[in-house]
C-alpha cells in the first residue's frame, strides 16, 4: 500500500524574485558601459594628436548603429507577430480532439522546436525565392523579409508549446463545468479556456520576445543589414583597428541590454502578479 | 568538570535567557533532568517550549544562562557540536527524513558518516532498530511511500542509531492523524520503559500523565509550575496552570 | 558499406537528390567531423556551464553584498544580450587583446583559437542561466531537513554534499534538460567564427555541390535527431533519479 505523505517531502520550487533594488538598472548599465566602452577607450587613449580617440569615433558612428538597431527591432516585431499568429493556431491544433490534427501539429511543433534558430534562418534565406510570382504580379522578397519569415518559424513552435502548456495547466474542472452547461468545444475554448490562458501565457511569451530580439543579430550572418553588419562595416571603414573592437561591440551589447533588461524585469513582475491571483 | 551519572543531572538548565531580535522567548528557565527521567514540557503556543529544547541541542543559541549536558557546556563558543550531538538525539514535528534515501539508509547514514562506523555493523543495527519500532519489512521503502506515523517512527529509529543518552521530542505527534498518533506514542513509551532519558514537548496530556516522571508548564518563557503527574494534573497551584489545564482537559 | 554509398550515388544521377556527404568519402569525413565537433563543443560547454552554475549559486548565497551584486550583474548581462554579440566580443575584442604565441610555422597566432573562444563564451552564456536554476534548487530543500541532519551531527560540508546537493539536483533536472537542449542548438553560433561544427561543414558541402535544399533538410533532421536523443536520454535519467513517493 502506498501512502501520500502527510507532510510535503520537499517544497515546491518557487519562482525566484530578483533582489529588490530600484537603481539596479542604472548601475548595471553604467558598469557595462564602463567596462566595454569607456574602459578600453581610455586604455588606448594615447593616440597621436590627429587621431581621434576610440570613444569619439564610436560617437560618430552611433547614429548609424542606432538605425541598424531599430531595424533589428522591426524584424523582431514582424517575426513575433507572424510567429504568434501561426503558433497560436498550431497550439490550438495540439489540443484538438481530432487525432490527425493533434499528431501533425505536435510533429511540426517538435520539429521546429528542436532545430537551431540559425539553421532555420539559413533554411528560409536559401530556400525561399528572391521574388514571388503571384498571378503574374512579381513580389520581391527582400532579405529582411526572408529573415522575418525564418525567425518566425522557431517563434511559431515555441508559441505553440506555450499555448499547449497553458491550456493543459487549467484544471479539468473548467472543461467539465463548461460541458455540463452544454457549451460546444469551440465555445468552451474561446469563451472560457483561452481567456484564462492569456494570463498564464503572457510571461513566457514576453520571455520569448526577449529571446527573439536577441536572435535578430543572427540575420547578420546571412547578410541582412542590421546592427551587427553595420558594426562590421563601420569597423572596416575605420581601418580594422583592434582598439575599436571592444567599444563598438560593447555599444551593441549595451543597446540590447537597455532594451531587453526592462522586458525581463517586467516579465518577472507579471509572473508574480499573476501567481498571486492564481 | 567530571560528570557523574549517579549524582549530577544529565541535563542541567540554569537561568537561560533567549530572544529572537527584540522578541524575548525564554526569560530565565531553570530545570534539571536526571538520567532515566521522562520529562514532559507543556504550555500554550509561543511559551518557548520548542525553543527551549532546541537550545539544549544547540540548534538555537542562548543569550545568557547555562545549559550543561553531561558536563558539556552548550553555551561555550568552542563547543564541539559533534560531541554534543552524539549525546543528544532529536525527533522533529515534521519528521524530516531524507527523501532521497530509503528508511534503512536514513537510519544508517549518520552512524556511518558521522561516527565512522563500519557499514555492515551499522546495517545490522539499523535493521534491529526498525524491528524495535515495528517497521520490519520497510527497509527499502522511501519516505514518500510511508505514512506519517511510519515516517515518524523511522525518525525515532534514526536518532536512536546514534545511541544518544537523551532524546528530545519536539511535538512529534502534532502533525499526525489521530489514528497514527497512538503507534508513535507506543514507541516512545517503550523507549522510556527501556530507561532512555526523554524530554518531550507535547500536547498529549493522557500520554504525559501515563509516562512522565515530571511535568513542566511553561508560559511566556518561564517555568510556571512543575511536579509529578499525580499532583500536577489533580492539584495545580498556580492559576495560569489551572486555566491552561481546564482548557485542554 | 560501399554498396550503400553507391546507391546514393545512383540516387543522385537518377533523381537529382544529391547527398554527397554519404557517397563521397571526403564529404563524409567532413560531415562526421562536424558532427563530432558539435557534440564535443556541447559537452565541454555543458560541463563548464554546470561548474559556473554551482559556483555562482554558492556565491549568490554569500553574506557579502558586493559578491551577490557582482553575480547578479553577470547573470543579467549574459541573459539580456545576444549570445552572438557575446561571442564576437570574446573572440574579436578580447581575443585580439591577448598576447600572440608563436606557432609551428614561425609566425604568430592568437593564443586561443576559435573553438576555445566559442567554448568560453557559450559556457558563460549557459552558466548564467544555470546559476538561477541551481539557486532555486538549493532553496527548494526545506530548512527543516537540513536541521535534522545538523541534529544528527553532520558537518556543514557533509550536509551540503549528502543532503542539499542530491535533493537540489533532482529538483533542477527538468530545467537543466531544457538548458542542455538550448545549448546544443546554440552551438551553431560558433559558425560565425568559423568553428568547423555541423552547420559550418554543411555550408562547405553545399558551397561545393550546390545542393542547398538537401543539406538544409539533412541539417534539420540531424538536429532533430540529436536533440531528440538527448531529450530521451535526459528523460530516462530523470526517471531513474526520481524519488519514489514524491511529486
Amino acid at each position: 500500500m502506498s501512502y501520500k505523505t502527510d507532510l510535503p517531502v520537499m517544497l515546491p520550487v518557487k519562482p525566484r524574485a530578483l533582489e529588490p533594488f530600484k537603481s539596479l538598472k542604472k548601475r548595471h548599465i553604467l558598469l557595462i558601459a564602463f567596462l566595454t566602452i569607456v574602459g578600453p577607450s581610455l586604455v588606448f587613449a594615447q593616440t597621436g594628436e590627429f587621431e581621434k580617440s576610440p570613444l569619439a569615433i564610436l560617437l560618430d558612428w552611433t547614429p548609424l548603429l542606432l538605425s541598424g538597431f531599430l531595424f533589428n527591432l522591426v524584424i523582431s516585431f514582424g517575426a513575433m507577430a507572424l510567429g504568434t499568429f501561426v503558433g497560436g493556431l498550431l497550439g490550438l491544433g495540439q489540443v484538438s480532439l481530432f487525432a490527425p490534427t493533434r499528431a501533425s501539429s505536435w510533429l511540426v511543433t517538435q520539429f521546429f522546436r528542436n532545430a537551431p534558430w540559425l539553421v532555420l534562418l539559413f533554411f528560409a534565406m536559401f530556400l525561399l525565392p528572391f521574388e514571388l510570382n503571384i498571378f503574374g504580379f512579381k513580389l520581391p522578397l527582400p532579405d529582411w523579409f526572408k529573415a522575418i519569415l525564418g525567425l518566425s518559424l522557431p517563434v511559431m513552435a515555441n508559441v505553440s508549446e506555450i499555448v499547449r502548456g497553458a491550456v493543459r495547466s487549467l484544471p479539468s474542472g473548467q472543461w467539465e463545468a463548461a460541458e455540463s452547461l452544454a457549451y460546444t468545444r469551440r465555445q468552451t475554448l474561446w469563451l472560457i479556456i483561452l481567456p484564462q490562458c492569456v494570463k498564464r501565457m503572457l510571461p513566457p511569451w514576453m520571455n520569448l520576445y526577449s529571446i527573439l530580439t536577441m536572435a535578430t543579430v543572427l540575420a547578420s550572418i546571412v547578410g541582412v543589414s542590421e546592427v551587427m553588419t553595420l558594426t562590421g562595416r563601420a569597423l572596416a571603414a575605420e581601418g580594422g583597428r583592434t582598439d575599436l573592437l571592444a567599444p563598438f561591440y560593447g555599444l551593441v551589447l549595451v543597446l540590447f541590454f537597455i532594451y531587453c533588461y526592462p522586458i525581463a524585469r517586467f516579465t518577472v513582475w507579471l509572473e508574480h502578479k499573476f501567481s498571486v491571483i492564481n | 568538570m567530571t560528570w557523574s551519572a549517579t549524582s549530577d543531572p544529565m541535563v542541567s538548565i540554569k537561568n537561560v535567557y533567549k530572544s529572537f531580535g527584540s522578541l524575548d522567548v525564554l526569560n530565565g528557565v531553570t530545570l534539571d533532568v536526571m538520567k532515566g527521567d521522562v520529562i514532559c514540557i507543556i504550555g500554550p503556543s509561543g511559551s518557548g517550549k520548542s525553543t527551549l529544547i532546541r537550545c539544549i541541542n544547540a540548534l538555537n543559541d542562548i543569550q545568557s544562562g547555562s545549559i550543561l549536558v553531561e558536563g558539556l557546556e552548550v553555551n561555550d563558543p568552542n563547543l564541539d557540536k559533534l560531541e554534543l550531538r552524539k549525546k543528544v538525539g532529536m525527533v522533529f514535528q515534521q519528521y524530516n527524513l531524507f527523501p532521497h534515501k530509503t528508511a534503512l539508509q536514513n537510519i544508517m547514514m549518520a552512524p556511518v558518516r558521522v561516527l565512522k562506523q563500519n557499514k555492515k555493523t551499522s546495517e545490522a543495527a539499523a535493521l534491529e532498530l526498525l524491528k524495535k519500532v515495528r517497521l520490519e519489512g520497510k527497509e527499502n521503502a522511501y519516505p514518500g511511500e510511508l505514512s506519517g506515523g511510519q515516517q515518524q517512527r523511522v525518525a525515532i529509529a534514526r536518532s536512536l542509531a546514534m545511541q544518544p543518552d537523551v532524546i528530545l521530542f519536539d511535538e512529534v505527534t502534532a502533525a499526525l492523524d489521530p489514528e497514527t498518533v497512538g503507534e508513535v506514542l507506543q514507541t516512545i513509551k517503550e523507549l522510556a520503559e527501556d530507561g532512555m532519558t526523554c524530554i518531550l514537548v507535547t500536547h498529549e496530556m493522557a500520554f504525559a500523565r501515563e509516562v512522565a516522571d515530571h511535568i513542566y508548564f511553561t508560559d511566556r518563557g518561564i517555568i510556571v509550575e512543575h511536579g509529578p503527574p499525580e499532583t500536577f494534573f489533580k492539584d495545580a497551584k498556580d492559576p495560569r496552570t489551572r486555566e491552561f489545564l481546564s482548557q485542554i482537559l | 558499406m560501399d554498396f550503400i554509398f553507391e546507391w546514393f550515388r545512383t540516387l543522385y544521377s537518377e533523381t537529382g537528390v544529391n547527398l554527397p556527404f554519404i557517397y563521397d568519402e571526403y564529404d563524409r569525413k567532413r560531415m562526421a567531423e562536424g558532427l563530432l565537433t558539435t557534440i564535443w563543443l556541447s559537452l565541454i560547454c555543458l560541463f563548464f556551464s554546470i561548474i559556473i552554475g554551482v559556483i555562482g549559486a554558492w556565491l549568490q548565497g554569500s553574506s557579502l553584498k558586493w559578491t551577490r551584486r557582482i553575480v547578479n550583474g553577470y547573470i543579467q548581462l549574459f541573459r539580456n544580450t545576444p549570445p552572438l554579440v557575446q561571442l564576437y566580443f570574446f573572440y574579436f575584442a578580447i581575443g585580439t587583446l591577448l598576447p600572440r604565441v608563436e606557432n609551428d610555422w614561425g609566425g604568430t597566432s592568437p593564443m586561443l583559437g576559435s573553438f576555445a573562444w566559442a567554448a568560453i563564451s557559450l559556457s558563460f552564456f549557459a552558466g548564467a542561466f544555470n546559476v538561477e536554476i541551481f539557486r532555486s534548487g538549493i532553496e527548494a530543500v526545506p530548512k527543516s531537513t537540513v536541521e535534522a541532519a545538523e541534529a544528527l551531527g553532520f558537518s556543514r560540508l557533509q550536509i551540503y554534499r549528502d543532503i542539499t546537493l542530491p535533493l537540489a539536483f533532482r529538483v533542477v533536472i527538468p530545467a537543466m534538460n531544457n538548458n542542455l537542449v538550448n545549448l546544443v542548438k546554440t552551438t551553431t553560433l560558433a559558425y560565425a567564427i568559423a568553428v568547423p561544427e555541423m552547420l559550418y561543414e554543411a555550408n562547405q558541402i553545399w558551397s561545393d555541390n550546390v545542393n542547398v535544399t538537401e543539406m538544409m533538410i539533412f541539417l534539420l533532421l540531424a538536429y532533430f535527431v540529436l536533440v531528440g536523443v538527448l531529450v530521451a536520454g535526459m528523460n530516462k535519467w530523470e526517471r531513474a533519479m526520481k524519488i519514489p513517493g514524491f511529486g
